[in-house]
C-alpha cells in the first residue's frame, strides 16, 4: 500500500477515535442545514446556491479546527521523531495528512446532500450540472484550505497557533475581494485573480475553467510544499 | 558499521556537537554517556537522520546519509528520548501501523513474535495513554524492534523508571542487544557500565573519553589503592613502607583494641600486593581483608565532565 494512504488511514481512524470527527460534522450539518433551508422558500429555487454560499464560510471555521493538529501535535508530543526516523518521505507525511482532512471535507459535503435530496423532492427543473460543478468547486475550495491547515499546523507545535494562523491566511483570501475598490486599476486584475472567492463563484456557476482549476491546484501545491520545506527544516523547536 | 566524521551541529550560536569521530563497528553495544546537554541526543537524531548536520558525515553501511536517508532509516530502530508513542491508539494498532510504513510482509506472526518478547500480553488491545510508564517503554522497544533492525539505537531507554521497571529494562535491552548493534545514551552510569562493551564519554559536544568499561577505568587509575585491615600493633605499621620501596601508608586507623585498618598506595603497573603479603607473612600478623579500591567509572565520569573534559 502506498505510504501516503497509511497516514490517511491512521489519521481518518483518529479523527473517528475521538468525538471530535462527530461534533465537527454534526455542527457542520447543522449550520448548513440552517443557513440553506431558512431561505428556501422565500427564494423559491430548486437551487443549492445558498448552500454553497454559505459552506466557504463554515469552512473558515471547520478547516482550521480540523487540520490544526495535523503536524503541530505530532511535533508537540514528539511522535514526529518516530514519523519521521521512519522510512517514509516527507511528501508522503504531508501528502498522507492531506488526503485524511480532504477526505472528512468529503465526509461533510457527502452528508450535505440531504439538502439536495430535498430540492429533488420539491422542486422541478433542478440544474444538476451546475450542483455537480458547486461540489466540485467546494471540494477544490477544501482541498485548499487544508492545504493551508497542513502549512500553519506544519510551522508551529501549538495547535491553538496552527488555528489562528490558517484562520488568518483563508480570512485574508476570502476578504480580498472586498478591497477590490481600493487598488488601482492596473492591479485590480491581479487581486481579483487572487481572490478565492473569484474563482469558486465561476465553479458554482457551472463553468470548470481550466484557470479556476489551476489557480486552486498552485495554491495546493504551494502550501503542501511550503509544509514539506518546514517539516524538512525541523527549526520548529 | 556506522562512521561519523567531523560532525558538527549548530543550534543558532550554539554548538550542541562539535566535531565528533567515532566508528562503531558491528555487534557493539556503545553506551554513549555524558551529562543532560552534552549533545548525545543531538548526535543520535543526526545518526537516525531527524536532523541533518551542520557540517560533518554520517556513513552506515557504507551509505551516506546526505543520499540514502530511507535506506538507512530501514536499518534503524530508534527508541527516542521520553519515548513518544500516538497514546489514543491501541498497542496492536500502533504496532499495525508501523509494520505498515516499515513493509513488514508477514505483520501478524512478527508482532505477536515482538509482543511475546517484550512481554505485551496482557495490553494488545489497550489504548496505549493507559498503560503504566513500564509498559509504554516497553512498547517502545517493540515499535524500534518490528522489523528486526540491524543497529539499535536506544536513548535514556529506562529514564523515569522505577529501580525495577529498570531491572525489566535492563534485562529486555541485553536479549534485544543479541546479534546487533547497538547504542544507547544515558547519563547513569550504573546503566552503561551493566550493558555496554564499550562506552564513549561526550560533554559539551565533544568526546572525552572512548573505550572499553576496563579501558576507561584502568586509563584513570595510574595508583591503586589497598585496604588491609590486619591484626597488628598499630606502631609497626609503618614498617610495611619502610620495607617495600614505592609504596606509601595513606592512613592508620584503629578500628578495635587489635584490629588496624591501613590504607596502602603504589603505582598501578607496579604491583606490590605479593610483596605486602609475605612482609605481613613475615611479621606474623593475621590478615583479615585485604582488597583493591577500584577507582569507579563515576569518578571518571565526573573528572571528565566536571572539569570542562581535561584530562
Amino acid at each position: 500500500m502506498n505510504l501516503a494512504l497509511t497516514i490517511t488511514k491512521k489519521e481518518i481512524k483518529s479523527y473517528f477515535n475521538s468525538p471530535a470527527a462527530y461534533i465537527v460534522l454534526v455542527i457542520f450539518l447543522l449550520l448548513s442545514g440552517w443557513f440553506f433551508a431558512s431561505p428556501l422558500f422565500i427564494n423559491n429555487q430548486a437551487n443549492l446556491r445558498t448552500l454553497f454560499s454559505i459552506i466557504p464560510l463554515l469552512y473558515l471555521f471547520f478547516i482550521p479546527a480540523i487540520t490544526m493538529g495535523l503536524l503541530s501535535r505530532e511535533k508537540n508530543t514528539g511522535t514526529i521523531e518516530i514519523l519521521a526516523t521512519l522510512p517514509i518521505k516527507d511528501t508522503q507525511i504531508i501528502m498522507g495528512k492531506f488526503w485524511a482532512s480532504v477526505s472528512l471535507i468529503g465526509v461533510g459535503l457527502l452528508l450535505t446532500l440531504v439538502h439536495f435530496i430535498t430540492i429533488l423532492l420539491l422542486g422541478t427543473n433542478v440544474d444538476f450540472g451546475a450542483i455537480f460543478c458547486g461540489y466540485i468547486g467546494l471540494m477544490f475550495l477544501g482541498a485548499v484550505y487544508s492545504s493551508i491547515g497542513i502549512f500553519a499546523s506544519s510551522i508551529t507545535s501549538n495547535q491553538i497557533v496552527a488555528l489562528i494562523i490558517s484562520f488568518f491566511i483563508i480570512f485574508f483570501l476570502f476578504v480580498i475581494k472586498f478591497f477590490l475598490m481600493f487598488v488601482p486599476d492596473f492591479m485590480v486584475g491581479i487581486f481579483q485573480f487572487l481572490s478565492i472567492d473569484y474563482h469558486f463563484s465561476n465553479i458554482i456557476r457551472g463553468v470548470i475553467d481550466t484557470r479556476n482549476i489551476i489557480y486552486f491546484v498552485s495554491l495546493i501545491v504551494l502550501f503542501l510544499k511550503l509544509a514539506q520545506a518546514s517539516l524538512e527544516n525541523r527549526n520548529w523547536k | 558499521m556506522i562512521r561519523l566524521q567531523n560532525l558538527t551541529k549548530d543550534y543558532g550560536l550554539i554548538r550542541a556537537v562539535d566535531h565528533v569521530n567515532f566508528e562503531i563497528n558491528e555487534g557493539e553495544i556503545l553506551g554513549f554517556l555524558g551529562p543532560n546537554g552534552a549533545g548525545k541526543t543531538t548526535t543520535l537524531r543526526m545518526i537516525t537522520c531527524f536532523l541533518s548536520p551542520t557540517s560533518g558525515n554520517i556513513e552506515v553501511e557504507n551509505m551516506n546519509i546526505k543520499n540514502k536517508q530511507l535506506e538507512i532509516k530501514k536499518l534503524i530502530g530508534y527508541l527516542p528520548e521520553h519515548n513518544p508513542l500516538y497514546i489514543d491508539m491501541t498497542v496492536y494498532d500502533y504496532l499495525k501501523f508501523i509494520a505498515d510504513i516499515r513493509g513488514i510482509s508477514n505483520f501478524a506472526s512478527r508482532i505477536k513474535e515482538v509482543i511475546e518478547q517484550c512481554g505485551l500480553n496482557g495490553v494488545v488491545h489497550k489504548p496505549i495513554n493507559t498503560l503504566s510508564k513500564g509498559y509504554k517503554q516497553r512498547v517502545g522497544f517493540a515499535q524500534a524492534i518490528l522489523h528486526d533492525p540491524k543497529i539499535l539505537i536506544l536513548d535514556e531507554p529506562t529514564s523515569g523508571l522505577d529501580p525495577n521497571q529498570i531491572v525489566e529494562i535492563r534485562e529486555l535491552i541485553k536479549e534485544l542487544g543479541k546479534e546487533k548493534t547497538l547504542i544507547i545514551s544515558s547519563h547513569i552510569l550504573q546503566e552503561v557500565q551493566a550493558v555496554c562493551n564499550r562506552i564513549i564519554i561526550i560533554n559539551e559536544g565533544k568526546i572525552v573519553a572512548d573505550g572499553s568499561t576496563e579501558e576507561l577505568q584502568s586509563a584513570f587509575q595510574n595508583k591503586t589503592k589497598l585496604i588491609l585491615e590486619l591484626i597488628a600493633p598499630e606502631n609497626e605499621i609503618v614498617d610495611i613502607s619502610n620495607n617495600i620501596i614505592e609504596t606509601s601508608i595513606l592512613s592508620i586507623s584503629s578500628l578495635s583494641e587489635t584490629t588496624v585498618k591501613v590504607e596502602i598506595e603504589f603505582d598501578s603497573a607496579n604491583d606490590k600486593r605479593a610483596e605486602i603479603f609475605s612482609f605481613i607473612k613475615s611479621k606474623e600478623w593475621t590478615l583479615l581483608e585485604m582488597h583493591r579500591e577500584n577507582i569507579s567509572l563515576e569518578a571518571v565520569f565526573r573528572s571528565l565532565t566536571i572539569d570542562g573534559g581535561e584530562k
